[in-house]
């Protein structure tokens, strides 16, 4: 997922290709709530996702199909199904372009607070013009 | 917050007018903000946020266009357009600082706008995400409640 032009300092830098994968994962709307299903369930088969949601059972497997490639999904054998669950590190990459623009702010807004209130103090102790 | 938007915000201690001061003067945005910045303060200026990546030794350039000015209470700007290109909501974010007074102290809230317009991919993909920008949105939402769940 890109935010915008490489050279401004301010976004995070896309990773190319791996980037491209997860925004191509997520893109899709009914993948989308594929995703948002096994998120609320933490873990789930196709058929439990297919019962809950509008899609069939093989519509789903291909959905996961693609979010296990793009790393955003693991599935694991259990007795005659596999059990799908999201791995929370890809989603995090995934939304870690928003959250690293709202770290930054943070930042900035605490120096700001520093700076203001060192101004502050400094206008209390010596209060400016002549006596 | 609307998932297009990014909204922070801090209680200081300090008066208002201290606090605009800080925000909006060019020789206190270089503490805070960029390493070098030049801006017009009236609705309409231009101006320019220039910060030096320490790993490379570069220096990059963003411009803004500043909306609007109203001491002490609102400050806002378009930024990081192409140069020579007029800001809008497909090329720029816009950056908006509101003060509040609350007793002796001022909230300082900063809402940065247009993710939205900036992720759309090209052409081929534009109908495609307007026909779905809502769910788009909705998994946004989603994605950030989980990871602000985590952390």
């Amino acid at each position: 997922m890109s935010l915008g032009v490489p050279e401004s300092p301010r976004r995070a830098q896309p990773r190319e290709g791996e980037d491209e994968l997860l925004w191509e994962a997520v893109a899709e709307p009914s993948r989308r709530r594929v995703l948002d299903l096994l998120l609320a369930r933490g873990d789930a088969t196709p058929t439990m996702l297919a019962a809950e949601l509008p899609f069939t059972r093989q519509a789903v497997a291909k959905h996961l199909a693609v979010l296990t490639r793009a790393g955003l999904v693991e599935g694991h054998r259990q007795g005659r199904e596999v059990h799908y669950s999201v791995r929370p590190e890809r989603l995090n990459a995934a939304a870690q372009a928003m959250a690293d623009v709202a770290a930054r702010w943070d930042v900035r807004l605490g120096r700001i607070k520093h700076l203001a209130e060192e101004r502050a103090r400094a206008g209390q102790e010596e209060p400016p013009g002549p006596r | 917050m609307t998932p297009n938007a990014i909204e922070r915000e801090i209680l200081i201690e300090a008066p208002a007018e201290t606090v605009w001061s800080v925000v909006t003067e060019p020789g206190q945005i270089s503490r805070w903000f960029s390493d070098v910045a030049e801006i017009d303060l009236v609705p309409g200026g231009e101006g320019t946020l220039t910060f030096a990546d320490r790993a490379t030794n570069q220096r990059a350039t963003v411009r803004l266009l500043v909306e609007s000015v109203e001491p002490p209470h609102r400050f806002s700007f378009r930024w990081d357009h192409p140069a020579g290109v007029k800001p809008d909501e497909s090329n720029s974010l816009r950056v908006e600082f509101t003060l509040a007074a609350e007793g002796r102290s001022t909230r300082l809230r900063v809402t940065e706008s247009g993710f939205d317009a900036l992720n759309r991919p090209q052409d081929e993909k534009t109908a495609y995400f307007d026909a779905h920008s809502k769910g788009w949105d909705t998994h946004l939402g989603s994605l950030r409640d989980y990871v602000a769940g985590r952390s």
